[in-house]
């Protein structure tokens, strides 16, 4: 079931896309999430789930305009797709179903 | 912001980055981790920054980033081979002649290249069969007189020897050998001449591939009057008998003991030898001789040799230092002469330098380079013409690229058809290639004795892998840039308007290389014209005495008027004198010769002669007299010399120098002779030497020849006669005798040999490049031709339309010239001649005649071709349109 099912980090990696919006590329992706979780994230692993999400079609990418920093290298900027989106959705929806299921006392002691 | 420009991450891990990734992730992931570099430079430095860069690279080295295996293109490459096959054997079928052109061409220049490479390999394969051979040295010795230019000789003197066994460290074993052992081996009433050399104990620690058949290594040579005999020498001397212990009487009747029996020296030995004798013998000779100590002093260079293995952990260098040492102590004591030895690796000596006094064979490196540069120019020549007609007619096979491309061949995959269909070719071509080179090879062998001696081009089954191999290369070589051109070709182009010329605007590259051809063509038949006159002129130059009809005959040791006297019986004979020596075929025989001042010395050239010669050989007496007959004398007292050393000494005329008195030979030993002669300069060595001091000396004794005159219209029966007079007075060595112009013949035979292999080449590169050219005069009259029917057509005559074709190849023919004779002209000029003496002026007649040559065989070539097309029905070919 690889086409379909999400991962906790794709999952993250997917949400902080399309929260960046236009400027969201590997490099500003790794920043934003080690931001947000304050986990320290190695380059290396967002690479290969953007490359394993454009693979199942969640994402889309393309290549943006030649800069002089980055050694005039041009950035891969990605966006979420329409399946990319429905999956965030369906996610959200099944979490979201698991949380009204729990009684709210338990949720107190923690 | 100045350390982010000065900093780069490491250019090696980027190449590593371009060489494994996938070029769709290649340039964002470059431009990610140069970001990463960046960032690091700020925080953590530049050294951990280019750390992580090369680490980072490592690490991205993932499934997804890494290119696809090239093994799969490979495979389809091999499955597409049979394809490649198949429709390269129907491109070969479907034109013909182009094939027969590429094929004839590819056969012809291989068979040459086949026959340089069995050559070569045989030369190089000289005296690889020694054990430790990497090891193995000799000494070589350069000898300086005065400040005169040194000399180098493959031998050396004992001395040297000597002291390399006593005094260098380092050595594993060593021998001292001498050239001339041998002579008339009497066993019992039997008379038999055998050769070999003097050869010290430790010949067969050194030669351990000499390996003895019978007889003791250790001891077999330690013992005086020893032989070795070699299992032909063996055969030869006893027979079926054993021969160990036997006993040969030898030089003069010395009583010799067979110690062993060696296995004889393969061919690729560069010294071979049919006996053996104990160097103790010789040494034990002189010892007893009181002719002083000459032959083991520090001069006396001429004959001897000086072999060794080094120990393994022993260089070179150490032992040349320690023989540096040797050779300064001894040359101080020396004031005239100066002798420098050095190592010489044994797999240096056969090629090698050119050495004077070689013990066996040898042959010069530069004249291999020479060799292999020529026939490489041949073999460029074919591969040429292979270029040029796949190339234009490239245009034809264009669409079949567009197709192949557009079903999804890479650039790869075409380059490598079109590299296939080259290699069939040259597959082909050596099939012929190989006939040709067993029709040549005993043509090459035959020309010169020196080739004879040291190549026995056997076909070995390496031979024939070198062979294979050989033509693979080339096929790659030739059809490399057709298949670079042909797969740059663009699919989309060529399917949308193939047949346009414009794709094949760019290849003026056809046109270099008919000019390279020819202009290598017309260089070979310029310097193929030139060394044959100058051959000639050699042959026919005038010595400054005459040597018609005049037969020299070896005396072989046997007395000079005995012989005389069985021939002077022979009516044909008509005149006989001696001679020490024979003049102007190379050879000379030297002494020092000093007049007034005993400090000023030069080297007197001389030969001994009886008081026939000067007449029979017409040599002219400029003033005083001939020798006089006498028997026997004591004391050399007269000498004829020529102008030169008059010259040389400030004499004054030739009638004043009668009667002066110089000195022969140097030091104490001096004698003085009396000037009784002056003879005109004549060429005493080769032509291509100058005159310098000679002498006539009159040495009664000491003659080696006899020099007939023979007056007679049946030579046949006349050397009949002589044999058969010869063999009454001995039956043991061969009638040997020669005529004279034949000699002369035979020392000029490098430039024969030379004119012959470079006209034979010339002859084989206008051969070829006249194909090619016939190829594209071809091509050209068949793709103009619709052009020239318009042409015709609307009014163009035959001899328009010709020259409208033919104007084109004529002005590259005339670039060619314009090239080949000044560059052929200065080569010659300043180069190959520049050091002989006497030499042929080059005139308009040998420059020109090439030109003339190669103008007619290109003029006929398209002419015939555009004659063709020019006489060809507009109707018939425009009727398709």
């Amino acid at each position: 079931m690889k086409g379909t099912n999400l991962g906790e980090f794709e999952e993250l990696v997917l949400l902080t896309i399309a929260a960046l919006m236009e400027e969201a590329y590997s490099v500003s992706i790794c920043d934003e999430i080690e931001r947000i979780t304050e986990r320290k994230i190695k380059l290396g692993v967002v690479h290969s789930v953007l490359n394993r999400l454009e693979k199942k079609g969640y994402v889309q990418s393309h290549l943006g305009e030649a800069t002089k920093v980055r050694g005039g290298r041009r950035k891969r900027f990605f966006t979420v797709t329409h399946a990319g989106k429905a999956t965030l959705h369906k996610v959200k929806e099944q979490r979201d179903q698991l949380w009204n299921l729990i009684p709210e006392f338990t949720m107190k002691l923690v | 912001m100045k350390t982010e420009k000065t900093h780069l991450p490491p250019k090696w891990a980027e190449r590593v980055l371009e060489w494994y990734c996938r070029p769709g992730v290649l340039e964002d992931l470059q431009g990610d981790l140069h970001e990463f570099f960046d960032r690091n430079l700020e925080n953590k430095g530049p050294f951990r920054a280019k750390v992580n860069y090369v680490i980072d690279v490592v690490k991205f080295m993932r499934p997804y980033t890494v290119k696809k295996l090239e093994i799969l293109d490979n495979i389809t490459t091999f499955i597409m081979f049979k394809n490649y096959f198949k429709t390269s054997i129907r491109s070969i079928g479907r034109n013909k002649l182009f094939s027969a052109i590429n094929v004839i061409g590819l056969a012809i220049s291989m068979s040459v290249c086949l026959l340089m490479i069995s050559f070569l390999s045989e030369v190089f394969s000289y005296d690889n069969f020694h054990v430790d051979k990497d090891r193995m040295y000799r000494i070589m010795t350069s000898n300086q007189f005065l400040q005169e230019d040194p000399s180098d000789f493959a031998s050396t003197s004992v001395l040297v020897g000597k002291r390399l066994q006593e005094e260098v460290p380092g050595i594993e074993s060593s021998v001292i050998m001498r050239r001339n052992f041998g002579g008339d081996a009497k066993i019992g009433d039997k008379t038999i001449p055998i050769s070999g050399i003097w050869a010290g104990e430790g010949f067969f620690d050194v030669f351990k591939a000499f390996p003895l058949i019978q007889g003791n290594p250790e001891t077999a040579l330690k013992e005086p009057y020893s032989i070795v005999l070699t299992e032909e020498a063996a055969v030869k001397l006893f027979g079926d008998e054993d021969p160990m212990g036997k006993i040969i009487q030898l030089r003069s009747e010395n009583s010799y003991t067979v110690t062993g029996i060696v296995q004889k020296p393969p061919h690729n030995s560069h010294f071979t030898f049919e006996t053996l004798g104990s160097f103790i013998t010789y040494e034990n000779e002189r010892k007893k001789n009181s002719t002083g100590n000459y032959w083991i002093s520090w001069n006396d260079i001429w004959s001897n040799y000086v072999y060794m293995v080094l120990e393994p952990n022993t260089s070179a260098s150490q032992v040349n230092a320690a023989l540096k040492a040797i050779q300064d102590e001894e040359n101080a004591k020396n004031d005239r002469v100066n002798n420098y030895v050095k190592l010489q690796s044994i797999g240096a000596i056969m090629p090698g330098p050119d050495l004077s006094n070689n013990i066996g064979k040898s042959m010069n490196t530069s004249i291999l380079w020479l060799l292999s540069g020529l026939t490489f120019i041949v073999i460029l020549c074919a591969g040429f013409n292979y270029t040029n007609l796949s190339i234009a007619r490239s245009l034809r096979r264009a669409k079949e690229v567009g197709v192949r491309k557009v079903v999804g061949a890479s650039r790869k995959q075409v380059f490598s058809q079109f590299i296939v269909e080259a290699i069939i070719i040259s597959l082909i071509s050596l099939v012929f290639a190989t006939l040709l080179f067993y029709v040549i090879k005993p043509e090459f062998l035959n020309l010169d004795g020196e080739i004879q001696e040291v190549a026995k081009i056997q076909t070995t089954p390496t031979l024939f892998i070198y062979f294979f191999v050989f033509s693979i290369v080339i096929g790659i070589m030739a059809g490399f840039f057709p298949a670079v051109f042909l797969s740059k070709l663009k699919a989309v182009k060529v399917l949308k308007d193939a047949g346009s010329t414009t794709l094949f605007k760019k290849i003026n590259m056809r046109k270099v290389l008919i000019v390279v051809q020819f202009t290598l063509s017309l260089a070979f038949i310029i310097s193929a014209t030139i060394g044959y006159r100058q051959y000639k002129y050699a042959l026919a130059f005038d010595l400054g005495f005459k040597t018609e009809n005049v037969l020299n005959v070896r005396l072989s040791g046997n007395d000079a008027n005995t012989v005389a006297n069985a021939f002077r019986s022979i009516p044909e004979v008509t005149e006989i004198s001696k001679s020490l020596m024979i003049p102007s075929i190379g050879n000379r025989y030297g002494n020092t010769l000093k007049y007034d001042d005993p400090m000023d010395s030069v080297t007197l050239y001389y030969n001994i002669i009886d008081e026939n010669y000067i007449p029979l050989m017409d040599h002219d007496l400029v003033a005083g007299t001939n020798f006089e007959s006498r028997p026997e004398q004591e004391k050399e007292e007269v000498i004829i010399v020529n102008e030169q050393v008059l010259k040389r000494f400030n004499i004054g005329t030739p009638d004043e120098a009668i009667g002066k008195q110089i000195q022969l030979g140097g030091g104490t030993n001096g004698n003085k002779v009396r000037i009784i002669g002056v003879v005109k300069d004549f060429h005493y060595a080769k032509i291509s030497d100058g005159i310098k001091s000679f002498g006539f000396r009159y040495r009664p004794g000491e003659y080696d020849y006899l020099n007939l005159k023979i007056n007679t219209n049946d030579i046949v029966g006349t050397m009949d006669k002589l044999k058969s007079a010869w063999l009454d007075i001995d039956d043991v060595h061969e009638f040997s005798a020669m005529f004279y112009d034949e000699r002369i013949e035979r020392a000029y035979s490098e430039f024969s040999v030379m004119f012959t292999i470079v006209g034979f080449l010339a002859f084989i590169t206008i051969s070829l490049a006249a194909l090619g050219l016939l190829g594209m005069a071809v091509y050209t009259a068949e793709t103009r031709l619709k052009e020239i029917s318009i042409r015709k057509v609307l009014g163009a005559t035959e001899g328009s339309l010709i020259k409208l074709l033919a104007r084109g190849f004529m002005w590259l023919l005339i670039i060619a010239a314009l090239i080949a004779v000044p560059a052929t002209y200065f080569l010659f000029d300043s180069v190959v001649l520049a050091q002989s003496v006497n030499r042929i002026s080059i005139g308009i007649i040998e420059l020109m005649s090439g030109v003339v040559v190669i103008f007619a065989i290109g003029f006929l070539t398209i002419g015939s071709q555009t004659l063709k097309a020019a006489k060809s029905n507009p109707a018939e070919t425009l009727r398709t349109e």
